[in-house]
C-alpha cells in the first residue's frame, strides 16, 4: 500500500487506512476467539477515524504515546500491519520482538513509543518527548492519545499545567468514546468538555467529530502548525465511539440502541465514503479492500510461521 | 459448608461485615456496575446501596486517599484496586500517608483501610504490566499487615479479619484462584492474621508457599512424595511472620525452601531465610532455598512467560536437590 503525501491526504487514502484498522482488528479478533491470541485484547472498531485522521497530520518524527487500546494508533501511525499482528501472535518478527502484546506495541523508527497497560501511563510520557524535541529543536512533536477515563487521572491534570508552563510542542488527543470500561462518562466525569479543561490551562484546544477523519485531520492540521510554530502545547477533543466490548469479547452492558445508532449513522468509513461517492466509488472500495484484506491475510500467515522469540537470547539479554 | 469460588468468597466477608459495621464501605473502579469486572462485589450495590458501594472515575490517587481520609475520620473503607498493578498510580497515598499516619501522630490516628490488590499475578499472557505480585513492596514499608490468601476459605476469613483490624491491611490476591469452586465456612468465620495453616504435614523438607503459588508448592509435594516426604506451609500472613509455625517445622525438618511467584530479590522468601539462618541456624543440615519466578518483568510470549513464571517443575528441582543425601 502506497502512503499517501502528508500534507494533502486523499479521501482513498483515510478510507484504506481506517478499513486497515478495522479489518486488521476483525482479524485479530477471530484470531483471538480461536485462542490463538492470548491475553487482554482492546479493540477500536468503530473509532477509526481517530487514530487516521491524527496521524495523517503527523510526520514519521513526531511520537506517539498510546494507551491500552492502541492496535489503531499503532497501524495509522507505522502502517506496520505485519509488525503487529506477529507481535499479537508472540512472535519474533513482532514490533515488540513478542515480548509486549497488545498492550505494548513499540516501533521508534515510525515515531510509535508504545502502548501502554496503565490508564494514563503514557500521558506525562508525550510530555517529555515533547521536551526533548524543543530541547534539541527538531521540530518534532510529543504526541499522547488518552481515554475519557484517563482524563481523570491525575497526572492529566499535571502535565497539561507543566506543558503550559514549558510551552512545549505537546499534543494531547482526548479519544472520548463516552465510557471507560464498563463506567459511563457522565457518570466519571464532572466536566466532559476537554477543551474547557484546556483553557483553565491556557492551553488552545479544538474539539471535532471523531466519527468524521475530514474534520479530526482539518483540527490535526491546524494543531500541528500550532505546534511547529512553536506557541506551545495543544488539546483536540474528539467524540467517537467503540462498537465491541471493553476488553475481548466479554459481554457488553451499554445500551444496544445507542450502539446501533453509532454504527448505522456514525460508521467512519460509511461518513467518509458517502461523502464522495464518485472518488470512492464501490468498485474502488471493494478494489481496496481486496488489497487490504491481502495484506492482512499475508501477514498472519506470515506471523504463524514466523519463529517465536528466542529463549537463549531471552536469557542472555536479560540474565535470567 | 458450602462450596463457592474464591471471589464469591471473598465478597460473602464484605456483606458480612458491612452488615455488622455500618462503617465498612468499598470503594474502587466499577465496584458499582454490575458486581465489579471480578464479579468481586456482586450484589453489594443492591444491598447496601450507592452511599457504600462507591464506583470511581480512574484516579487511583484520589480515591486512595479518600479512603485514607475516611478512615482518620470513623470509617473503615476496602479500597479496591482493579489490578494489583494499578497501585503505584495511588503510592504516595499508600506509602507516606495510610501507611505512617499511627507512627507519626503518636499512635493517635487510627488507620483501617483494607488495601485490596486483585487479580495479581502472572500466566495469563497479559504483559509486564498486568502480571505482578507486589507483596514484597508492602511488607517492607513499615506500617502494614500483609496477607496473601490461598484459597476460598482463607479468602473469607482473611477478609473479615482484615476489615476488623485498626492497621491498615494489604490484602494480595492472586487470579489464577478467583474462580476455583472450593468449600467455604458460613457466617461468622475468621482466619486470624498472623498464623500460617499446614497444608500437608511432612517431616523431611518445610515447604512454604502463599497465594497461588500454594497450589504449585502442594501439586509438587505430591510428585514428590514417594521420594520425600514434604511438608506444606502456607503462610496466610506475610507480615507478621508466622516465625513460630516456620520455626517449628524447620527444627523438625532441617530443610526450608519457599517458593513465590514474585521474584526472590528482597522478597518474603528472601526474609524468611534470613530469620531461620538467624534464628535456627543450628537445626539445618543443607543451605535454605529460595525459589521463585525470574527477576525480570513478564513477558508477553507463553513461552518466555513459562519460562518466567514460578513453575511447579522448578519446585520440584529444588525438593530434590534439597534432599540429596537423604534419598
Ligand atoms: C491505572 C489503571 N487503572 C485502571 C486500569 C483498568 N482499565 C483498563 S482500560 C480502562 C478504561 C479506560 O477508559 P478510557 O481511558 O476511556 O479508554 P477506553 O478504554 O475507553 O479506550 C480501565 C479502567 C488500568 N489499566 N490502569
Ligand atoms: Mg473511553
Amino acid at each position: 500500500m502506497k502512503k499517501s503525501s502528508v500534507a494533502s491526504p486523499s479521501a482513498e487514502y483515510f478510507y484504506r487506512w481506517m478499513l486497515a484498522i478495522r479489518h486488521s482488528e476483525q482479524k485479530l479478533k477471530e484470531l483471538y476467539i480461536d485462542h490463538k491470541i492470548k491475553g487482554a485484547l482492546h479493540l477500536s472498531i468503530g473509532q477509526e477515524a481517530v487514530p487516521v485522521g491524527v496521524c495523517a497530520a503527523l510526520s514519521d518524527g513526531d511520537k506517539v504515546f498510546s494507551t491500552h487500546r492502541s492496535h489503531g494508533h499503532y497501524i495509522a501511525k507505522t502502517h506496520d500491519i505485519e509488525g503487529i499482528m506477529a507481535e499479537l501472535l508472540g512472535r519474533a518478527t513482532g514490533c515488540s520482538n513478542g515480548y509486549g502484546g497488545s498492550m505494548h506495541l513499540y516501533n521508534y523508527e515510525k515515531g510509535f513509543l508504545g502502548g501502554n497497560g496503565i490508564v494514563g501511563g503514557g500521558i506525562s510520557l508525550a510530555l517529555g518527548a515533547a521536551f526533548s524535541a524543543f530541547y534539541q529543536n527538531n521540530g518534532q512533536i510529543g504526541v499522547t492519545f488518552f481515554g475519557d477515563g484517563a482524563a481523570n487521572q491525575g497526572i492529566l491534570h499535571e502535565t497539561l499545567n507543566l506543558a503550559s508552563l514549558l510551552k512545549v510542542p505537546f499534543l494531547a488527543v482526548c479519544e472520548n468514546n463516552g465510557v471507560a470500561a464498563t463506567t459511563p462518562v457522565e457518570k466519571s466525569t464532572s466536566e466532559t468538555d476537554r477543551t474547557k479543561l484546556a483553557k483553565a490551562y491556557k492551553i488552545s484546544s479544538l474539539s471535532a467529530d471523531g466519527s468524521d477523519v475530514e474534520a479530526v485531520y482539518a483540527a490535526a492540521s491546524k494543531a500541528v502548525a500550532h505546534l511547529r510554530a512553536g506557541k506551545g502545547p495543544f488539546l483536540l477533543n474528539l467524540r467517537t465511539c467503540r462498537w465491541e466490548p471493553h476488553c475481548g469479547i466479554i459481554k457488553d452492558t451499554r445500551d444496544q440502541k445507542m450502539l446501533d445508532d453509532w454504527r448505522t449513522n456514525h460508521d467512519p468509513l460509511n461518513v467518509i465514503a458517502g461523502r464522495y461517492p464518485e472518488l470512492l466509488s464501490s468498485e474502488l472500495r471493494a478494489e481496496i479492500g481486496r488489497e487490504v484484506d491481502a495484506r492482512i491475510e499475508a501477514a498472519v500467515a506470515e506471523a504463524m510461521t514466523a519463529p517465536a522469540p528466542e529463549l537463549a537470547e531471552y536469557k542472555r539479554n536479560f540474565g535470567v | 459448608m458450602k462450596k463457592m469460588m474464591y471471589i464469591s468468597a471473598v465478597t460473602e466477608a464484605l456483606a458480612e461485615e458491612m452488615e455488622r459495621d455500618e462503617s465498612v464501605f468499598v470503594i474502587g473502579e466499577d465496584v458499582d456496575i454490575d458486581g465489579g469486572v471480578w464479579n468481586e462485589t456482586a450484589g453489594l450495590l443492591e444491598r447496601f446501596g450507592a452511599k457504600r458501594v462507591v464506583g470511581t472515575p480512574i484516579s487511583e490517587g484520589a480515591f486512595t486517599g479518600l479512603a485514607a481520609g475516611a478512615a482518620l475520620t470513623g470509617l473503615r473503607p476496602v479500597v479496591e484496586f482493579m489490578y494489583g498493578d494499578f497501585i503505584h498510580v495511588a503510592m504516595d497515598q499508600v506509602a507516606n500517608q495510610i501507611a505512617k499516619a499511627r507512627l507519626m501522630f503518636g499512635g493517635q490516628a487510627k488507620m483501617p483501610v483494607v488495601i485490596r490488590l486483585c487479580a495479581c499475578g502472572a500466566g495469563t499472557r497479559e504483559g509486564a504490566q498486568h502480571s505482578q505480585f507486589l507483596e514484597s513492596w508492602f511488607a517492607h514499608l513499615p506500617g502494614f499487615v500483609v496477607v496473601a490468601p490461598s484459597n476460598a476459605a482463607d479468602g473469607k476469613g482473611l477478609m473479615k479479619s482484615a476489615i476488623r483490624s485498626d492497621l491498615p491491611v494489604v490484602f494480595v490476591e492472586s487470579r489464577q484462584i478467583y474462580y476455583d469452586i472450593q468449600d467455604v465456612p458460613e457466617g461468622e468465620y475468621t482466619v486470624p492474621i498472623g498464623k500460617a495453616e499446614i497444608l500437608r504435614p511432612g517431616e523431611q523438607v518445610t515447604l512454604l508457599s502463599f497465594g497461588y503459588a500454594c497450589e504449585k508448592a502442594r501439586q509438587a509435594a505430591e510428585m514428590v512424595k514417594d521420594k520425600v516426604d514434604v511438608e506444606v506451609i502456607d503462610l496466610r500472613t506475610l507480615k507478621p511472620l508466622d516465625t513460630e509455625t516456620i520455626f517449628k517445622s524447620v527444627e523438625k525438618t532441617g530443610r526450608l525452601i519457599v517458593a513465590h511467584d514474585s521474584p526472590a530479590m528482597c522478597s518474603i522468601g528472601a526474609e524468611v531465610v534470613r530469620r531461620v539462618v538467624a534464628e535456627r541456624f543450628d537445626y539445618l543440615d543443607a543451605p535454605p532455598v529460595v525459589v521463585a519466578s525470574k527477576d525480570v518483568p513478564i513477558p508477553f510470549n507463553d513461552e518466555l512467560e513459562d519460562y518466567t513464571v514460578l513453575s511447579v517443575q522448578d519446585i520440584v528441582d529444588e525438593i530434590m536437590k534439597i534432599s540429596v543425601g537423604i534419598i
